[in-house]
């Protein structure tokens, strides 16, 4: 679904990603982490077309983002760090220019929304200018945006970022519900939600994949049998080994 | 044909998202309230629309291209700086869009915003109709260039301000470029460059500027070349809006 093949990408003298390959499967959710800095966003940016790699590719359901750009953005859902959104919009108007946006046929559109804005829970603010809306519930209108089209890959940056623990939970139902059909990447520097969400973990550090593990997988890498201590070795390593 | 429908596809969803962005604030209305309120008292108070004693616009009209280079920046800087500063660019370049739509359907949003504007000075128009009997075709036409005009400014502030995500810095930076291009026909500055680089170099800059090219238009004489003028300066700038704004993928 998702094939990542080498992905490079430099700021000036700094090397954000450094060659990172890795594919994801329909059915799996994969918790991409690593300490601030580590290039998950940059990763991610590429993987969705915002930003164009120096060299390497991601295929999306088989069309590439560097020769076929729409195509393979029309495959994919995206949730960017920080939910950017429209402030002077309500989420109907949000969505609805999504909708648009993604050229969904017209008659699927009004059903499109209703669907996205009962999964992400935002029916009683829809009234409501997005500029308006509290972290978590603009968190979750973006997540709105990024399955209004039902698309076969979807790459969420921090998607429970600011929820309470309700709506946490609402949201990884939702990502359980959706996972046996797409391929789910979620970026993340929240531990506790790697075993909740995710079936399998790749920590990044410093552009480089240290780890590709299930969960479990990932605690028995450390001393004490616990995620933050696989993730404290990992990233401390990679430093180690650099300097 | 395939191609035009992915390329200016994203046109029709850009502008109408554009457009609500300016009705569903106060910036539309603020905007024209402002600029209406500032060309009446142009042409009332400053060329004394009564007392030139004919029944035409021109002491309306000429105050078109010095407004417009005010006020226009204002109404162009927010399309691209505002999406940079809050982050939905990255929103935005995620989407299957293609650039030429996304350009298009920005600057006609405000072009159109300009032209609503241009519309509602209708009371000027009842106005000379009221006292006299102008030529309401040359009226009609100038109304046409000046409209040209508008897009010329709002297609320069439209492409400064994809490369800045300070909206302050693209309007002053844009105010700056439409000056240039204004005052480029001034009487003042044609004679401070004839004196200096000779006449031909003066008309070169003329044929460059706003004010020479609105002059014929302010006549009622249809100059093709004005229109072409208008037409081509717009395409330069909405090209450079579109190549400022896809570096944004660059990082």
């Amino acid at each position: 679904m998702l094939d990542i093949q080498k992905l490079v990408k430099s700021f000036g003298t700094k090397r954000a990603v450094q060659g990172l390959s890795f594919t994801v499967k329909k059915g799996t959710v994969l918790g991409f982490l690593g300490p601030n800095g580590a290039g998950k966003s940059t990763t991610m940016r590429m993987i969705s077309g915002v930003l164009e790699p120096d060299s390497g590719d991601a295929l999306i359901a088989g069309k590439s983002i560097v020769s076929q750009r729409r195509e393979a953005q029309a495959a994919l859902g995206y949730l960017p760090e920080g939910a950017p959104l429209y402030d002077d919009m309500t989420p109907p108007e949000f969505l609805a220019f999504m909708a648009a946006a993604r050229s969904l046929p017209r008659s699927e559109r009004k059903s499109a929304i209703e669907r996205a804005i009962a999964d992400s829970r935002i029916s009683t603010v829809c009234g409501q200018r997005i500029g308006s809306l509290s972290k978590g519930y603009r968190r979750r209108v973006g997540l709105a945006g990024a399955i209004l089209h039902d698309p076969p890959v979807l790459l969420l940056d921090e998607p429970t970022d600011g929820l309470d623990p309700n709506q946490k939970r609402a949201v990884r139902a939702l990502i359980a519900r959706m996972a046996p059909t797409k391929a789910i990447v979620i970026s993340t520097h929240t531990l506790t939600e790697v075993p909740a969400m995710c079936t399998r973990a790749i920590v990044i550090d410093r552009g480089r994949i240290v780890a590709d593990e299930t969960p479990e997988g990932l605690r028995q890498l450390s001393s004490d049998g616990t995620l933050e201590g696989a993730f404290t070795k990992l990233t401390d390593q990679a430093e180690a080994e650099s300097a | 044909m395939n191609y035009l429908r992915q390329q200016l596809g994203s046109f029709v969803p850009v502008f109408r998202r554009e457009i609500g962005a300016y009705y569903s604030t106060p910036m539309a209305y603020v905007f024209l309230a402002v600029f209406l309120l500032a060309l009446g008292m142009f042409t009332w108070e400053a060329s004394g629309f009564f007392d030139t004693g004919t029944a035409d616009l021109s002491p309306f009209f000429v105050w078109h291209p010095w407004l417009y280079m005010i006020f226009l920046p204002a109404l162009a800087m927010r399309l691209w700086a505002d999406e940079t500063s809050a982050g939905t660019d990255e929103l935005l370049l995620s989407l299957p869009l293609g650039m030429p739509g996304l350009v298009l359907g920005k600057l006609l949003a405000a072009w159109s915003v300009a032209g609503v504007c241009l519309l509602l000075t209708f009371p000027m128009w009842l106005t000379v109709n009221f006292l006299g009997k102008p030529d309401n075709a040359a009226i009609i036409l100038t109304y046409f260039v000046s409209f040209l005009m508008a897009g010329s400014y709002l297609s320069v502030g439209a492409a400064v301000s994809a490369l800045t995500r300070s909206q302050v810095t693209a309007f002053v930076i844009s105010v700056v470029i439409a000056f240039i291009f204004t005052a480029a026909g001034w009487p003042l500055v044609l004679s401070g460059v004839k004196s200096i680089f000779g006449a031909g170099f003066a008309d070169l800059v003329a044929q460059f500027s706003f004010l020479s090219h609105f002059e014929a238009a302010q006549r009622g004489v249809l100059e093709f070349r004005a229109v072409l003028f208008f037409l081509g300066f717009m395409a330069l700038w909405t090209i450079l809006n579109g190549l400022w704004a896809s570096r944004h993928r660059l990082g």
